[in-house]
């Protein structure tokens, strides 16, 4: 299975045991030099990087469970002395169980899309050898920098044309076009890491190309594919732009655009704003709880956009 | 399905030899030819990004060269937006903030990044613990991100309003102000994307040698002169990969934007997305707005060839690599 393990590394390399190629390895024990000692200085920065995010999270969190009230008396770092659910309440009265569920099928739609599209397209440019194969990827390479905003009109004028406006799907045709660069550069990368001897085996075998596919290509760029997945859930749920101009109405409100509405209609309620906010990230630390590399690597294809 | 025939164009290799030696598991000459998939597999997602994101391209340049309201056909005339853009004193201030922005965006999330990536790298105990944290911003969607800031930065109803009079500034509003507002955007994409960039780094310092360290301990050198000579050069492709992003991402600013300055105060935070958001979606010229997504285009497209050109993507390697 050397196949699969170029892909793993750099992904985690947080315990660098034998089989960590990433983690340090020269230990000599006994010689306590500065390069064992802690960085005092790195050490302060880091905790003042920590007052930085965790000061704002804090009041996010502290704002979310006081009562409106008490938020306005106490001020915002106070502990909440009468820790309330209201704020969760009102935010899933508000609709916000409505904005998750659209946010969910535009997000499931969005993943089944780019994978099928990505991993497909990904083994035609790795395992094919002409003009046309080159030219897709250096067009998909193109894309990877093209920014939502500078298409977006005629991509509105696309969607009108076609009578989409103003339903899921049109969320989900574009939210799945843009993430295919990143995707498929992930997934060349991951499939040019599956050895050559294995496809010829399966070619000795007799297996034509839809065979090797599945049996050969889907299993061994599996990391690649999970990554890919991830990646295309964060675009498909943090969307903001292509719900904003592709939707109107309110049953077709995904979760950010539900948010923004949040704010214009309740400018005075902060706590239940927040509180919705909190809600509407719980499922991704679900994600990160349960599949923390994927969603790692899949962060790092979202700094492509 | 007759394409898993042995490759037909196998014997004529040599010219095509660019490519060839550009994928890294090349086949060994003379080998049995496995079965080649037919190009058709590309072919539903060449047409389906072609639709979505090749053909707007080429749409919005056409679209610079009319008048639409949104309703009806979009009417041609010619170079009209082109010379309104170039005279339009809201598009050269929107040009120099978006410039402002990128550049002090790179200036303020670098070196930040950088040493927090270093740092992470390292062994210490709670390094865990501090990761973790650092890391939920990148959950948020940017739209999350500007509604929680906008929150908390609220001047009547914000932990702003309490804590202006305890350090003697009641009143205390950023967004009222043009450089404060502008200041909060710059602030508010720090705290966005420096989680992500600190991982960016943080994988390429793990990447370093342990043996250079122990050399340079050899030689005599401290912990600072290692950090210039050995892990500052060492980090510089991932420095270039993480550079050509935020470049990049900064075109990207518009729902922070939108959502906390409306880009204002005046036009403050009128940057170029902004601009074109607000010519096309709100005052409905769609054309003069096309216009204006015509210079993102050309902005980006640049960007992404940098990117191509200096970050290896275009090598045909594993992504993952560098980072």
């Amino acid at each position: 299975m050397t196949a699969t393990s170029p892909a793993r590394t750099g992904q985690d390399a947080r315990t660098p045991g034998p089989a960590g190629p990433s983690g340090g390895s020269g230990r000599h024990a006994g010689l306590r030099s500065w390069r064992h000692r802690p960085n005092l200085v790195a050490g302060l920065g880091a905790f003042v990087w920590l007052l930085v995010v965790g000061v704002p999270l804090y009041a996010l969190l502290a704002a979310t469970f006081q009562q409106s009230s008490e938020y306005r008396s106490a001020g915002p770092l106070a502990l909440p002395t009468d820790p309330t659910l209201d704020n969760y309440a009102r935010a899933i009265e508000n609709g916000l169980a409505g904005f998750v569920l659209n946010t969910i099928l535009v997000t499931v739609g969005v993943v089944a899309l780019v994978v099928a599209l990505s991993v497909t397209a990904g083994y035609a440019i790795v395992r094919t050898r002409n003009w046309m194969s080159d030219s897709t990827f250096r067009m998909f390479l193109l894309g990877l920098a093209i920014p939502n905003q500078a298409v977006i009109i005629p991509v509105y004028l696309i969607i009108v044309q076609m009578g989409l406006y103003d339903s899921l799907i049109a969320i989900v045709l574009p939210t799945a076009a843009f993430s295919l660069p990143v995707c498929i550069l992930i997934l060349a990368g991951s499939m040019r890491d599956i050895s050559d001897d294995l496809y010829e085996a399966m070619a000795l075998d007799g297996a034509g190309s839809g065979r090797t596919f599945f049996q050969l290509v889907v299993p061994l760029a599996r990391s690649g594919i999970s990554t890919v997945a991830v990646y295309s859930a964060l675009q498909a749920w943090n969307g903001f732009l292509f719900p904003l101009i592709l939707t109107q109405s309110a049953e077709n409100r995904v979760i950010t655009l539900g948010l923004y509405e949040f704010q214009g209609a309740y400018r005075t309620d902060i706590a239940g704003l927040l509180a919705a906010v909190v809600l509407a990230t719980v499922p991704l630390f679900i994600v990160y709880l349960i599949a923390r590399r994927s969603l790692v690597s899949g962060l790092m294809g979202v700094g492509g956009k | 399905m007759s394409v898993a025939s042995p490759n037909r164009d196998g014997l004529t290799a040599p010219e095509r030899s660019p490519a060839r030696t550009a994928r890294s598991g090349g086949a060994r000459p003379g080998a049995p030819r496995a079965g080649r998939p037919s190009a058709l597999w590309g072919l539903p997602a060449l047409l389906f990004f072609g639709l979505f994101a090749v053909l707007p391209m080429v749409l919005v340049v056409y679209l610079s060269l009319t008048t639409w309201g949104g309703l009806g056909t979009p009417q041609f005339i010619g170079m009209e937006n082109w010379t309104r853009l170039v005279g339009d004193p809201v598009m050269h201030q929107a040009i120099g903030l978006t410039v402002m922005l990128t550049v002090g965006s790179w200036a303020v999330q670098t070196p930040i990044s950088l040493l927090l990536g270093v740092w992470a790298a390292g062994r210490q105990r709670n390094r865990a613990v501090l990761s973790a944290i650092f890391f939920v911003p990148l959950l948020l969607s940017s739209a999350a991100i500007a509604l929680i800031w906008r929150a908390l930065l609220d001047p009547n109803f914000g932990p702003l309003a309490k804590i202006g009079p305890m350090i003697g500034m009641p009143g205390l509003d950023f967004l009222s102000s043009e450089s404060g507002a502008f200041g909060v955007i710059l602030f508010v994409s720090a705290w966005q994307f420096i989680p992500l960039h600190t991982l960016l780094y943080q994988g390429g310092a793990r990447q370093i040698p342990e043996s250079l360290y122990q050399a340079a301990e050899i030689d005599g050198a401290g912990r600072y002169r290692a950090f210039w000579h050995i892990t500052l050069p060492q980090l510089r492709n991932t420095m270039t990969t993480s550079s050509v992003l935020m470049v990049v991402g900064s075109l990207t600013y518009f729902d922070t934007v939108l959502i906390i300055t409306n880009g204002g105060p005046g036009h403050a935070t009128t940057i170029v997305p902004y601009l074109m958001y607000e010519a096309g979606f709100q005052n409905y010229q769609y054309g003069y707005a096309s216009a204006v997504a015509c210079v993102l285009v050309a902005v980006a497209t640049i960007a992404s060839l940098l990117m191509v050109r200096f970050t290896g993507f275009g090598k045909m390697r594993s992504t993952r690599e560098g980072m």
